[in-house]
């Protein structure tokens, strides 16, 4: 059985269908002119042998092709990408299903920090009462290693409303290298968690003993095929229009092997995408349309999901502003898009511009989270723990998180009102009214235990005291030290053995003799 | 005469319009000429060269900066005046160098090799031309090999360093060792920048300077003015 | 056989079952006897009522009261168990007279004048019926007179006053008035509760107890009772 994610019975739309197909056409005819820059040789080649106008351009140090896609190729490669894309996981109940025109959401983790927010408490005593303490958390800012990794993996797999991890912090111990990250990282998550796991890839040379890793796990080639327990990122194009050199290699040879693959785009309205969501829209939909027309161009039939990572600029540092309205404005058109094509879609909420977890994260996080979800994208990327738009980590935010998760999927439940229920209460109706009391009370209780009834609000202080970091910290600890399901030890040493630049001290095994 | 180009000069600076076709925040300027076409008649109407700078473009910037100050202007506005500034000064330039006028100082910069993030630093490009510094842009995913080159080459007092990622920062230890080895780090001051650098790493690697933006780069650079860099 | 009867009693107060027609808190229970069949038959079978109710009833509320307090059951369930209890006693009654044995103590309880809330006042009943009480519950909108009257007539050691408005709280004093104008106060207990009341308020209007929830009140009456009794 895989996951059941949450079914979104009538989504929320943003645009009409006619504005669908305006951007749609839009699209095709920026893929046309101006088309796209190909830093990459290879990408360019395989377009040009397909019929793609592909001439060579010169800029700067790089030498680059324009690369003018016709409507036809464009519409083939949505033709022939799968519209059901399985993400699979090491504990096969953690299996994720996405369909391209079923709004099931599923809420995954993201993205890569690269610091990690610790928090601790201190007290402080009134001064005018001595006897009147407080505790007020403080957060320290470090460097991300390894050791946070499995930690924010760990904490993933016991919360029961995240259904998939993207690693959520970049490992930057002194020991880590462009040539060893690769493999820590997925065996930093896939030793934590056993639901799907997701990640960029940082060196292409390591591409094959990451899937050699994965292969170890599931049994053999055939098995990943089946149950392809990671998949991959990748950020091929570059905002506005232009396909990177070395990630669009990376994406060529994901795409060779058949995994499951996000063409992600992440254009900043105002400096890489026009200001107007008419101009952002048009282009992040070509270049996506465009990533997935190449993976269907290296191997017809590989699963991709239609990646947007849109976001609105701040005004006052023309940074990234995901806390901004318009930002979830243009996810829900992403969202939109990717259904007309019933290609599953991967989109983005609950990055926020707060920089600690407080009230502002809360609000930009819950905003988000949930009118993004009412779009019923299939891969919700919920941004759990993320600060500062995507450069701090913070655990306990991600316990945080877990709360309003929860309220949003047991909203969209769907409501329990049918014949029976009608029956059974007009019942109920007719014996209570009839009792001097006239309370409904006693048939709260078997209603109260089918899980029909929500959770109050799971870090609630006592009185006037708000002590929901206090809570969720001792929740976070709680955790943190329930046992996960590790690889095995048989496996754990096939991988140590097989599989060069893992550091021995994420084997589980050998740290405890 | 003069003195009415100079101050439609300043004025187009402050509305960021850099030609005629630009649009301006007071929408009566529309097809009125801009910075470049008002440079070209100053130039035309012998204004000399030092009164175009500091009447016009300077004082221009000036009112700009504190528009921000008061969040009248955003980054928007502020870079639209730098470049309508940058490109006046590109008319400027061989009339300076004729003319013995001292530019505020060279900066080379680039996105270091591996990254192709550029957001950032052409912004900062834009500022710092806008604020008078002559900028050589060497562009994205530069070798390490030629920005050491061009260090040597055209002798800039500054360089500044941009990545992104966590991978390509360590390239930026790989610039300041080369500039090292070829006996020229101590002719220029390196700053660095990008989401993934810090104080600490601009310590660690020995910069000279790490910039949070392009308005802090162009305080630093204006720090090290005053404490006599040459 | 008289143990196992006991012993189910017990169960079905710990299930909130009072007749077999009801769910417990397990599945699976609907259709088997409840707690009212069940003291039918211990009584056919000439079982002490005495023991019905402590090695029965209160057996079963102590179990319940834990298991509230272990966060295991929630007001729901211990509403339920003290329905059960209350019914159980209203058979039982007839029975204790006879057989020498006394109700804990009688409690009147009304909503005052003007007020027609009375869900909270309605749980109170119930608990305090659930914990052995006899509880003659008069309703709401109860005027002062109805109120003094029925403590001559029925001469209860407690009276329970409820009331959820600010402007009919003020009746709660008038009805203490009419208590001491009638020379009864001194022969009852008054015990008042209900969200704009308070603790304070209760003293001000020389009241012996303040309840702020069922539980509140159950304790507040338990110790009155027990200091009266000492």
């Amino acid at each position: 059985m895989p996951r059941e994610g949450i079914l979104v019975r009538t989504p929320y739309e943003r645009i009409t269908d006619e504005q669908v197909q305006q951007i749609h056409h839009a699209s095709m005819e920026i893929l046309k002119d101006p088309g796209l820059i190909s830093f990459n040789k290879e990408a360019a080649e395989i377009f040009h042998s397909n019929g793609a106008d592909v001439t060579t351009v010169s800029s700067g140090n790089n030498p680059c092709w324009l690369v003018r896609i016709p409507e036809e190729l464009v519409l083939s490669a949505v033709d022939s990408a799968n519209k059901t894309v399985k993400l699979g996981a090491r504990n096969l109940e953690n299996i994720l299903i996405m369909k391209g025109d079923e709004p099931r959401v599923f809420f995954i983790t993201g993205s890569e920090t690269n610091t990690w927010l610790d928090v601790d408490f201190q007290t402080y005593v009134r001064k005018s009462e001595p006897a009147t303490e407080i505790r007020v958390p403080e957060f320290h800012p470090r460097r991300g290693t390894v050791a946070d990794l499995c930690k924010s993996a760990h904490v993933c797999e016991h919360l029961q409303t995240v259904d998939g991890y993207i690693r959520t912090v970049n490992i930057q111990d002194k020991d880590i290298t462009e040539d060893n990250k690769d493999v820590n990282k997925f065996f930093a998550s896939l030793n934590n968690t056993t639901k799907h796991v997701m990640s960029g890839l940082t060196s292409l040379k390591q591409l094959d003993n990451v899937v050699r890793m994965a292969e170890l796990i599931v049994g053999g080639k055939e098995q990943l095929k089946e149950n392809p327990i990671i998949s991959f990122i990748t950020c091929l194009v570059k905002s506005p229009l232009q396909f990177v050199e070395d990630t669009t290699d990376t994406f060529i040879e994901v795409c060779r092997r058949g995994l499951p693959v996000v063409v992600s785009s992440s254009p900043q309205a105002g400096t890489s995408a026009p200001i107007k969501e008419a101009g952002i829209m048009a282009q992040i939909n070509a270049e996506v349309l465009a990533g997935i027309t190449l993976s269907q161009l290296v191997n017809k039939g590989t699963p991709v999901l239609y990646g947007s990572v849109p976001v609105r600029a701040r005004m006052d540092t023309l940074g990234d502003s995901y806390g901004s309205v318009e930002t979830s404005q243009y996810n829900i058109d992403c969202v939109q898009m990717a259904r007309f094509y019933k290609i599953p879609n991967y989109s983005t909420s609950g990055v926020c511009d707060a920089k600690v977890p407080g009230q502002q994260s809360s609000i930009e996080r819950l905003f988000s989270d949930l009118v993004v979800t009412l779009s019923g994208p299939q891969f919700l990327h919920c941004a759990y723990g993320l600060l500062d738009c995507n450069a701090i980590f913070c655990l306990l935010q991600a316990v945080l998180d877990d709360a309003h998760f929860q309220m949003i999927k047991f909203f969209l439940k769907p409501a329990l009102i049918g014949e029976k229920e009608i029956a059974e209460t007009l019942k109920q109706i007719r014996e209570v009214v009839a009792t001097p009391q006239k309370m409904y009370i006693r048939h709260i209780r078997s209603v109260m235990r089918s899980g029909e009834i929500s959770s109050p609000y799971p870090f609630e202080g006592d009185l006037a005291n708000d002590n929901v970091f206090a809570l969720a910290y001792e929740r976070m600890n709680e955790l943190l030290a329930k046992p996960v399901e590790h690889i095995d030890s048989v496996t754990t040493s096939k991988i140590f053995q097989e599989i060069p630049g893992l550091l021995p001290r994420l084997n589980v095994y050998e740290e405890r003799r | 005469m003069s003195e009415d180009i100079i101050a439609a000069l300043k004025e187009n600076v402050i509305q960021g319009r850099k030609t005629i076709a630009d649009e301006g925040i007071d929408e009566a300027l529309s097809g009125k000429p801009g910075v470049v076409e008002l440079t070209q008649s100053a130039l035309d109407n012998n204004i000399p060269l030092e009164t175009i700078i500091a009447q016009g473009l300077t004082a221009g910037m000036q009112v700009v900066g504190e528009k921000f100050a008061t969040k009248e202007y955003f980054i928007p506005d502020m870079l639209a005046s730098a470049e309508a500034v940058g490109a006046a000064m590109e008319i400027l330039k061989p009339l300076l160098e004729a003319s013995n006028i001292e530019t505020k100082g060279k900066f080379v910069i680039a996105t270091v090799k591996g990254d192709i993030h550029d957001i950032g630093k052409n912004i900062v490009a834009i500022l710092l031309k806008g604020a008078g510094y002559e900028v050589d842009d060497l562009g994205v995913d530069v070798p390490t090999e030629k920005i050491v080159e061009v260090v040597r080459e055209s002798k800039p007092q500054f360089l500044g360093l941009s990545a992104l990622l966590t991978t390509t920062m360590l390239v930026m230890k790989e610039v300041v060792e080369a500039l090292k080895k070829s006996g020229i780090r101590d002719k220029v001051k390196v700053l660095i920048g990008g989401a993934a650098v810090s104080d600490e790493y601009a310590r660690e690697i020995g910069a000279d300077a790490y910039c949070t933006d392009g308005f802090h780069a162009i305080n630093v650079l204006d720090a090290f003015q005053k404490s006599g860099v040459q | 056989m008289a143990d196992d009867i006991l012993k189910l009693i017990q169960e079905n107060v710990i299930q909130g079952r009072i007749t077999k027609d009801d769910e417990g808190f397990d599945d699976g229970m609907a259709g088997q006897p409840g707690v009212t069949e069940l003291i039918e038959t211990a009584l056919a079978q000439k079982i002490n009522p005495q023991d019905i109710i402590s090695k029965g009833l209160t057996r079963g509320m102590a179990i319940v009261g834990e298991k509230f307090e272990a966060k295991q059951y929630f007001i729901p369930d211990m509403l339920a168990s003290a329905q059960v209890v209350g019914a159980a006693m209203d058979i039982l009654e007839p029975h204790l007279a006879g057989a020498g044995a006394k109700a804990k103590g009688k409690i009147i309880m009304a909503t005052v004048k003007g007020d027609l809330h009375d869900i909270g006042k309605n749980i109170v009943s119930i608990l305090l019926r659930g914990a052995g009480y006899t509880v003659k519950d008069l309703g709401n909108d109860i005027d002062t007179s109805t109120i003094v009257e029925a403590v001559r007539e029925e001469k209860p050691q407690f009276l329970g006053l409820s009331a959820l408005l600010i402007s009919t709280m003020a009746n709660m004093a008038d009805v203490m008035q009419a208590l001491k104008d009638a020379g009864l106060r001194d022969k009852v207990k008054v015990v008042i509760g209900g969200a704009p009341v308070s603790e304070e308020f209760a003293k001000s209007i020389g009241a012996d107890g303040y309840g702020a929830d069922g539980f509140g009140a159950i304790r507040v009456v338990e110790s009155l009772f027990n200091a009266n009794a000492a």
